[in-house]
């Protein structure tokens, strides 16, 4: 697979240097000299310098044979140039950005970037959410953010252990999608029991993710 | 707002005020638009001479925050006029797609870019070919002279 991944700092860095490890055909584009010149160093291959912007440095990069374009600069206008100028010119078939301000994200969608990610909004997902509750192992957004899937673990002393489901009284807009204990996984049923220790794949919109979470686990797990 | 066809837009917001959002910035608000310019650097406004009478807007017009706070969802054209192609194709883009902006021009000065970008769409107006075609003009004017 040939990435071609343009920016600077350090994830770029780290990217590249894991895209290596793993045999991949990486090509750094760098506005930098300096930058470019430490990089080729610690990376030991070639990485070109210069107007990241610039449909030509990314043509000189190889683009035309490239799977994905990744464009990490810190400014949303170079990522969202670059991977226009990648899809539209060079034909690559996966563009993907960090966002820099969460609101881009969504034009970046309709402005047909493959996959654009704002860490921001990731990380003040995870603290809004998941603060006092532990018991969230994963958390994942579907629906550009209206339909939330979660990890949750039951402990012996949660609200929810010892119920059957069906005696819950979930949210509407919640729901349980699947029971993992002992690692195997349950398809549930209103008759089943919830145990401690098991762990729920709990689905549920955004505003019904708090009441289901709570009735689950209780507000107590901080 | 109701567009008069063959006339000039009652609403304009011109982002960058450089030399050339300026004197667009003026122009158009003697000519009686309603105009708000935005820049990064409220420096920049010093370069509005007498005879502007919109609004000024300081802020980073890739936040979409502040293309509301400069009324671009009621306004009827967006010039994006800043010194940097990538910034002004992406507010164009914006000003399309989420605003909603009945007409949308963009300066570039890479002609190639211009190319990519009109395929998509966005109507450029790149200084480097309007320049290059001026000088070509008056050099094939000059040798056409005995």
């Amino acid at each position: 697979m040939k990435v071609i991944l343009v920016g600077s700092g350090r994830i770029l860095y780290y990217l590249a240097r894991q895209f290596i490890r793993k045999d991949y055909d990486v090509q750094i584009v760098t506005p930098a000299k300096q930058e470019a010149r430490e990089l080729s160093q610690h990376l030991s291959r070639p990485v070109l310098a210069g107007d990241v912007t610039d449909p030509r440095i990314l043509e000189d990069a190889g683009a035309f044979r490239a799977d994905v374009v990744l464009a990490l600069t810190p400014n949303d206008e170079d990522n969202l140039a670059i991977c226009q100028i990648a899809r539209q010119m060079y034909k690559v078939p996966r563009t993907i950005t960090l966002v820099n301000d969460p609101e881009n994200e969504e034009v970046f969608h309709k402005l047909k970037v493959s996959v654009a990610i704002s860490a921001t909004r990731i990380l003040s997902t995870i603290l809004e959410e998941q603060a006092g509750f532990e018991e969230i192992g994963k958390l994942i957004s579907v629906a550009e953010g209206q339909v939330s899937v979660a990890e949750v673990v039951i402990r012996e002393d949660s609200p929810a252990a010892g119920l059957t489901i069906e005696s819950i009284a979930l949210p509407e807009e919640a729901l349980i999608g699947g029971i993992i204990r002992e690692g195997r996984v349950l398809i549930p049923k209103g008759g089943s029991q919830l145990l401690g220790a098991d762990r729920l794949i709990l689905i549920a919109t955004e505003t019904s993710m708090d009441e289901a979470m709570h009735m689950l686990v209780g507000n107590d797990a901080k | 707002m109701k567009k008069r066809s063959g006339q000039q837009p009652d609403s304009i917001v011109i982002v960058g005020c450089g030399r050339l959002g300026a004197m667009l910035a003026r122009r158009l608000s003697l000519a009686g638009s309603r105009v708000v310019v935005i820049d990064r650097d409220s420096g920049a406004f010093a370069q509005l001479e007498t005879g502007f009478s919109g609004f000024r807007v300081t802020g980073d017009a890739v936040e979409h925050d502040v293309l509301r706070e400069a009324g671009l969802a009621s306004a009827d054209c967006l010039l994006a006029v800043t010194e940097k192609d990538t910034l002004n194709l992406m507010v164009a883009q914006v000003a399309k797609t989420v605003f909603e902006v009945p007409r949308v021009i963009a300066r570039v000065y890479d002609p190639i870019r211009e190319t990519l970008y009109r395929r998509l769409g966005i109507d450029t107006i790149s200084p480097t070919s309007l320049t290059a075609r001026e000088f070509l003009h008056l050099v094939e004017q000059k040798r056409a002279q005995p």
